[in-house]
């Protein structure tokens, strides 16, 4: 309605309008400078700081900030990472680690949101399933879930999917519960509504209630990937032939501390760029939210 | 007159409190409306108005006593009920179009057909033009009329509407006051209409029923002999109006002072 009182306007009062609309594009476009100035600030310092620790007056025994051997070096971590990329890691070529792991997240997340949409819906549909199984799922995600990674490394042994499973465990209670609060949740008013408007059961659980719990559903799935990732690494932890989990684990046997710092530089760059692609996705599925609630600063 | 459109027969309502009592919502209700006539049933809160609406529309069994639609008692929500709700009940995640599409989705019909008949229904509420908008990018008013056309898009021989227009601002709510009876002298649905206005209601109905403070039961029924089409913005000023009112507010008194009272007692 704003849009067409503005465009009634007359030609000086828009004119006006534009030099206001420039001047706040201007302080916008101020404000991005300053916040990214300040992030990239923080960085530099914090990695100056470290990088000067480490390196000032190393001739003298017990003249530094940082022991190296202990905390690494920024510069060092670098060069592991090149030798990386060039050479490869012990375990074969670092994109092969990168690869396996990404592998082994993305499947355990997939399956886990799948598993644990379905048992969530489910569960939130029938009120006898959720009063049966209750007691079960509550015992189950008290139990640090982690312990579970052993068990499949035995059972199904030390290839990717005893990885998956980890993960898809740790994915599952995630999205399970978030999938359940969702289906209670929905609005009585839009249900009876949609009973009103001659929905089927059926109908009703497609086309009201998993549409209204998805953004209970897709909101999970930021705290989902990291649990899928948290899954692969412990799991390579505990047993693999391949993975960053193992780069981390072989770096700490050698004392390496510059191998650990890489390898976790590399999850966090992981992480980060499925982050994005989740937000992406969040927002082109949840069109119909008001802006407020998607597009607030994620940190 | 014969066979009454939509009969409610010593009905009473218990619903189960969180803390584990019996809460009685209706008493002892008879309620009778005829094919084509708009009853407003009108009360103090909490006296089971809407109550009554979801049992006529079969969301809830009666505890006791029968409730025919049709002259057919109701056993599940029936085909041709619609029903405005109070607050909003567009679906947020669709479109204009494809929310006033629902009902006839929901009902098989295909997607082109539907769409089409979304439209013509879009035009006549007056929301031309915002097809493509989702509800919280409209006003209260236009997702009030875009839930119109949800519900009247079905053709519903029974219609029950529950406070519709109350959380709207007094213009808007003449203009689609107007629009309903205007809507409606196209339908001619059998109407039952659930308001605490009287000046709405006796503007709007042939009939008007009051009911008492919780548990609701029939306290007076009153005919508006008041001649269509009406103008409801007007239709306030003719003396039989004013007549009707002091009639049915003689009795509506004391029913709103008892329920206020006990609110005051429930909050200290």
């Amino acid at each position: 309605m704003s849009a067409l009182s503005a465009a009634s306007r007359n030609e000086p009062a828009r004119s006006q309008e534009t030099s206001a609309t420039a001047a706040r594009k201007r302080a916008r476009t101020n404000r991005r400078l300053l916040v990214n100035g300040l992030r990239i600030g923080i960085a530099v310092i914090v990695l100056a700081v470290w990088e000067v620790g480490t390196t000032i007056d190393e001739t003298h025994k017990d003249g530094l900030w940082i022991d190296p051997f202990f905390y690494g070096r920024p510069s060092g971590i670098k060069d592991q990472l090149w030798t990386w990329i060039q050479n490869g890691t012990a375990q074969g070529p670092l994109w092969l680690q990168v690869a396996t792991t990404l592998e082994e997240a993305f499947l355990g997340l997939v399956i886990g949101v799948v598993l644990g949409v379905v048992f969530g819906v489910a569960l939130g549909r029938i009120r006898l399933l959720s009063d049966v199984f209750a007691p079960y799922i509550k015992a189950l995600n008290a139990m640090p879930r982690v312990v579970l990674g052993s068990i499949f490394i035995i059972t199904i042994g030390y290839n990717i999917w005893s990885k998956v499973a980890l993960a898809v465990v740790l994915v599952f209670f995630v999205v399970f519960f978030n999938a359940f609060q969702g289906v209670r949740e929905v609005d009585r008013v839009l249900i009876a509504n949609a009973r009103i408007l001659g929905a089927s059961e059926r109908q009703l659980s497609t086309q009201v209630i998993f549409p209204s719990a998805l953004s209970w559903i897709l909101a999970s799935l930021h705290t989902s990937f990291g649990f899928a990732l948290v899954g692969a690494v412990v799991g390579e932890y505990l047993g693999s032939y391949h993975g960053l989990g193992l780069v981390i684990y072989t770096a700490q046997s050698s004392f390496n501390p510059n191998g650990v710092f890489g390898a976790m530089f590399i999850l966090a760059v992981v992480a980060l760029t499925a982050e994005f692609g989740l937000t992406w996705l969040e927002n082109r599925f949840i069109r119909w939210r008001p802006n407020t609630i998607t597009t607030d600063v994620r940190i | 007159m014969g066979e009454p459109a939509i009969e409610l027969r010593h009905v009473t309502k218990r619903f189960l409190t969180p803390s584990g009592t019996a809460y009685t919502a209706l008493r002892d209700l008879d309620l009778a409306v005829h094919e084509g006539e708009f009853v407003a049933v009108v009360g103090p809160t909490g006296c089971g108005k809407s109550t009554t609406l979801a049992l006529i529309s079969g969301l809830e069994p009666p505890s006791e006593g029968e409730v025919l639609v049709g002259g057919a008692p109701v056993r599940t929500v029936g085909r041709d009920v619609g029903y405005v709700f109070q607050v909003d009940a567009v679906f947020p995640w669709k479109s204009v179009l494809d929310n006033v599409a629902t009902g006839p989705r929901f009902r098989g019909i295909d997607r082109r057909e539907a769409e089409e008949r979304a439209r013509d229904w879009i035009k006549r509420v007056g929301l031309a033009g915002f097809e493509r908008y989702y509800p919280h990018q409209l006003s209260g008013g236009m997702r009030k009329r875009a839930a119109l056309a949800q519900t009247l898009i079905n053709e519903p021989r029974y219609l029950l509407m529950d406070e519709p227009f109350s959380a709207l601002d007094v213009q808007t709510r003449t203009l689609m006051e107007n629009e309903l009876l205007q809507l409606w002298s196209t339908t001619r649905a059998s109407v039952v209409f659930v308001t605490h206005d009287l000046e709405e209601a006796i503007a709007l109905a042939d009939r008007v029923v009051v009911i008492t403070a919780g548990p609701g039961t029939v306290k007076g029924t009153y005919r508006v002999d008041l001649p269509r089409p009406r103008n409801v913005a007007e239709i306030r000023f003719q003396p039989e109006f004013s007549r009707i009112y002091k009639e049915i507010w003689d009795d509506l008194r004391d029913e709103v002072l008892v329920s206020y009272e006990r609110s005051k007692r429930s909050v200290s």
